[in-house]
């Protein structure tokens, strides 16, 4: 991908995505841009959609509107490849699944089960020990702490290398030292790979640290801009209430 | 096939010297393995229930049989079965919160509807073979077709497994990766139509439900990993089907039901394992 090296000028644009589930609209024409090597954060009030907001990109609602990649050419890439980092993976812990098959289960086509190829399990344990995790690669999966967890999904969407990575409220359940050290990882991460970032947080004072752009939702996209300008709008005070 | 009926002649067992059993044990070799397998997910996508439904199904599939008239009523069997998965996962997929009362729904009505039909004019006996099932009854054309059966769902399952795990796992995640979940999902649970169909005459509607989640169930309590739960749960279906099979032999009992029973108590072993484990 040679428009990934640095360019600043492709990026995915969120294209006038509406959803309606029965009578109700959750989103109303919502678009936006999400540059690469941009971290832009989505906030919003409880129930304002951003979940379905994500899982609208995602492609698994119905939706009206596109989700569009267009690189540094200008040319439009409508199949676009996403990472998915979710705030709270809801599995089954007692399943018998290790990071090892997790991570190869998504790289490979040859059945996790059959003699595995060694070339393959030094890219999983280096690609773990960027985010300093080697050692968790025989662990079961269902018994990581929600911070190793967080890690190991991250290492996950990383490959293959997407075009959009999706960070849903990415570090619920873990500690305070670990929540910046998750960040600063991120933030290396897409500097360095030049990935374009969405992100949905609560936490109001990471993103004002971390975003270079934010999207304040409330079905609409009521604010868009520099964190600086959605912070100080009229239309972020009445949501969060002079926060 | 002579020859390893010579071979078996050969054994110093006396369940050897039979036919029927020589059969049976083969149909047992490769049964357990198929239905354990595809045990291994179908408890790992929690459709333990699911599976439960299909089974009862099968006797619809002989009643549509009888009523088209159609000597083989695997036909039957196998179309209705398919058809009723693929109405259970639509059914889920637009409202998942219920999905086990829907589950439910349609076994019901699908067991009620092939008895209802197979007992008019009070002909019920000669269908109740299919509710415990013979396997000591299989001749070795069943064999060779459960053998190829074997090597395609084997086939399949290859291609298909890693995106099912991934599936299994969490349905949004697929999703992210560009997994079509849905279509994954449907091939499985037609996989397994056809599996259960075709076995459950020789294990029956009442217990082949037993076979694809017992062993599977057991390996669950102490595999660590993906390979480790395959080789444990082939290991424990094969084992407790040749246990079962000639423990049933000589205290003459029903062979299906002794082989559900020993997989019943390889669950509570491996469970005592896990909880020692756990402890320590």
């Amino acid at each position: 991908m040679p428009c990934h090296d640095g360019c600043g000028l492709c990026q995915i644009k969120i294209d006038d995505l509406s959803v309606e589930k029965g009578r109700d609209k959750i989103l109303i024409n919502v678009s936006f841009l999400v540059k690469c090597g941009e971290l832009t954060a989505i906030i919003g009030t409880n129930g304002a959609g951003k979940t379905t907001l994500l899982r609208s990109i995602l492609g698994e609602i119905n939706h009206t509107g596109k989700v569009i990649h267009e690189d540094c050419t200008g040319e439009n890439i409508e199949n676009i490849t996403v990472g998915y980092v979710p705030q709270f993976l809801d599995f089954d812990r007692t399943m018998p699944i290790s990071v090892e098959d997790f991570l190869l289960s998504g790289r490979t086509k040859t059945p996790v089960w059959l003699k595995k190829k060694k070339s393959l399990i030094e890219e999983i344990r280096a690609d773990l020990d960027k985010v300093g995790c080697a050692d968790l690669i025989s662990r079961k999966l269902g018994s990581l702490s929600g911070g190793e967890l967080q890690k190991v999904l991250l290492v996950a969407a990383l490959n293959p290398s997407p075009d959009l990575l999706i960070l849903d409220e990415p570090v619920s359940g873990v500690d305070e030292v670990g929540t910046e050290k998750f960040y600063k990882m991120i933030h290396k991460l897409y500097h360095e790979r030049h990935i374009a970032v969405a992100m949905v947080s609560h936490d109001l004072s990471l993103v004002r640290e971390y975003a270079d752009k934010v999207v304040l939702l409330n079905k609409s996209v009521l604010c868009y801009g520099t964190v600086d300008e959605v912070f100080s709008s009229q239309e972020f005070k009445k949501e969060f209430g002079g926060l | 096939m002579d020859i390893l009926y010579a071979l078996f002649e050969k054994l110093p067992f006396s369940w050897t010297q039979y036919g029927f059993m020589v059969n049976a044990f083969i149909a047992v070799l490769l049964i357990s393995p198929l239905l354990g397998t595809l045990g291994t997910m179908t408890v790992n996508n929690k459709m333990a229930f699911f599976s439960d439904a299909l089974g009862h199904s099968a006797l619809t599939g002989i009643a549509i049989g009888v009523m088209i008239g159609i000597d083989n009523m695997l036909i039957s069997m196998v179309a209705f079965g398919i058809l009723l998965s693929l109405i259970i996962m639509k059914v889920k997929a637009t409202n998942s919160a219920s999905a086990d009362t829907i589950i439910s729904v349609f076994s019901s009505t699908s067991v009620a509807l092939g008895l209802v039909i197979l007992s008019i004019g009070g002909g019920f006996s000669k269908y109740s073979q299919y509710l415990i099932g013979d396997i000591l009854a299989i001749t070795s054309k069943d064999l060779l077709l459960l053998f190829v059966l074997l090597i395609v769902v084997l086939l399949i399952w290859g291609l298909i497994y890693n995106k099912l795990l991934l599936v299994s796992l969490n349905a949004d995640l697929a999703a992210s990766r560009g997994i079509k979940h849905r279509l994954i999902e449907n091939i499985f649970v037609v996989l397994v139509a056809v599996v259960v169909m075709l076995s459950i005459k020789w294990i029956g509607v009442l217990l082949i439900n037993s076979l694809l989640i017992l062993p599977a169930a057991a390996a669950r309590n102490i595999a660590k990993n993906s390979k480790q739960h395959l080789i444990y749960t082939i290991s424990i279906s094969l084992l407790s089907g040749i246990i079962g099979l000639i423990l049933s032999f000589y205290i003459n009992s029903s062979s299906g039901a002794t082989i559900v029973l020993t997989s019943a108590i390889m669950f509570f072993i491996t469970l005592l394992i896990r909880k020692l484990s756990e402890r320590s």
